[in-house]
């Protein structure tokens, strides 16, 4: 039984979508079952070790897509059939990188998160190894992640305001200080 | 250097100042502040092949109460600035301030929200030394610039006038 067969027995009806490009296996779980399937590839799927947890923001991604869109449809060729007209789709993916110790095999799995509802279920309660990596995707992107133990930022300083690795911060920052103060230090 | 003493059997005439300046430029102890890979060749620096204890800083200070120059050697983040601020603050007068390679000086390649663009705008700096990481002997040099600094300074004028300018301010 191959890998992808297997995660998809485990899933269930939570997969949304499952790929493989070059060995590497992807799946996407909806937001809300995200505690019910990891704990499924925890135990069924045999992936009891959690590399990473970190955030991606796609929004030039969809940025230059659209403008693409609107560049073709301004051509007068109309080769390619007009594309569904839907909710645009969520800005942020959380991306799980599992791993299993017994059979090395490793698994991607990637929640789609929109900027209006950053809760994300926290899966500390299945690896503790997701403390800090949750905390960083905290900081860099502000995922909230419920249930989590300790959910303060891990790089920046507590009194940061921004999420800076979100593609609408400017690299060199707002003009955030950071000075000694003895009054309160 | 330009001591000069008259001296006879078992007494030495000289200005208050030359011996104070004499005394501080022969033992510079560095605190050996290293954030990044400039560390890296302070220490090199510190080690027996370059052997910055030739030229007086022998002791290095893990403490900032005991020592004289602030070797800051990396980069400093912004998340980092009290922290150098506050360490500064807590050296003994008279102090140094060395800021060793392009992170220290400026900020270096590194354009971004988190981090310092140069301790300059923090602490005041004394040398400069460019570089990305400089080389140990650019530490060495920078270091005998600074006793060269050490040694033109009027340690007893800048105290005179310190205490001239706070009775004048009583007044």
């Amino acid at each position: 039984m191959s890998l992808m067969d297997r995660i998809k027995d485990c899933l269930g009806t939570d997969l949304i979508e499952i790929s493989e490009f070059r060995g590497d296996v992807c799946v996407e779980i909806p937001k809300n079952r995200v505690i019910e399937a990891m704990t499924s590839l925890k135990e069924k799927g045999g992936f009891d070790f959690l590399s990473d947890v970190f955030g991606v923001d796609n929004i030039d991604l969809y940025a230059a897509k659209a403008k693409k869109a609107k560049k073709k449809k301004k051509g007068e060729e109309e080769e390619e059939e007009p594309k569904k007209q839907g909710p645009p789709p969520p800005r942020f993916e959380v991306i799980y990188l599992l791993l299993s110790l017994k059979t090395n095999e490793r698994l991607q799995v990637r929640v789609r998160v929109p900027e209006d509802s950053m809760d994300v279920p926290s899966v500390t309660g299945i690896w503790k190894a997701a403390t800090w990596p949750e905390r960083e995707a905290f900081d860099m992107y502000g995922f909230k992640f419920k249930g989590h133990p300790n959910l303060r930022r891990l790089l920046m300083w507590d009194e940061f305001k921004d999420h800076p690795l979100r593609k609408d911060y400017p690299l060199e920052g707002k003009g955030e200080e950071r000075h000694l103060n003895y009054d309160t230090v | 250097m330009n001591f000069q003493a008259i001296q006879g059997e078992g007494w030495l005439l000289c200005k208050a100042e030359q011996l104070i300046n004499w005394g501080r430029s022969r033992s510079p102890w560095p605190f050996p502040y290293g954030t990044a890979c400039c560390g890296i060749e302070l220490m090199c620096a510190l080690a027996s092949g370059y052997d910055m204890a030739r030229f007086g800083a022998e002791r290095v200070a893990f403490t900032p109460r005991q020592c004289d120059v602030l070797i800051e050697a990396g980069t400093i983040t912004k998340k980092m600035v009290p922290v150098l601020k506050r360490i500064y603050d807590q050296m003994a007068e008279p102090k140094w301030v060395i800021a060793v390679g392009a992170c220290a000086c400026t900020g270096g390649v590194f354009r971004t929200y988190s981090t310092q663009q140069g301790i300059g705008s923090i602490i005041p700096v004394d040398i400069y030394i460019p570089g990305c990481p400089p080389r140990p002997e650019g530490i060495l040099y920078a270091l005998l610039k600074l006793i060269d600094k050490i040694e033109a300074d009027h340690p007893l004028y800048k105290k005179r006038q310190q205490v001239v300018e706070a009775l004048e301010a009583g007044k």
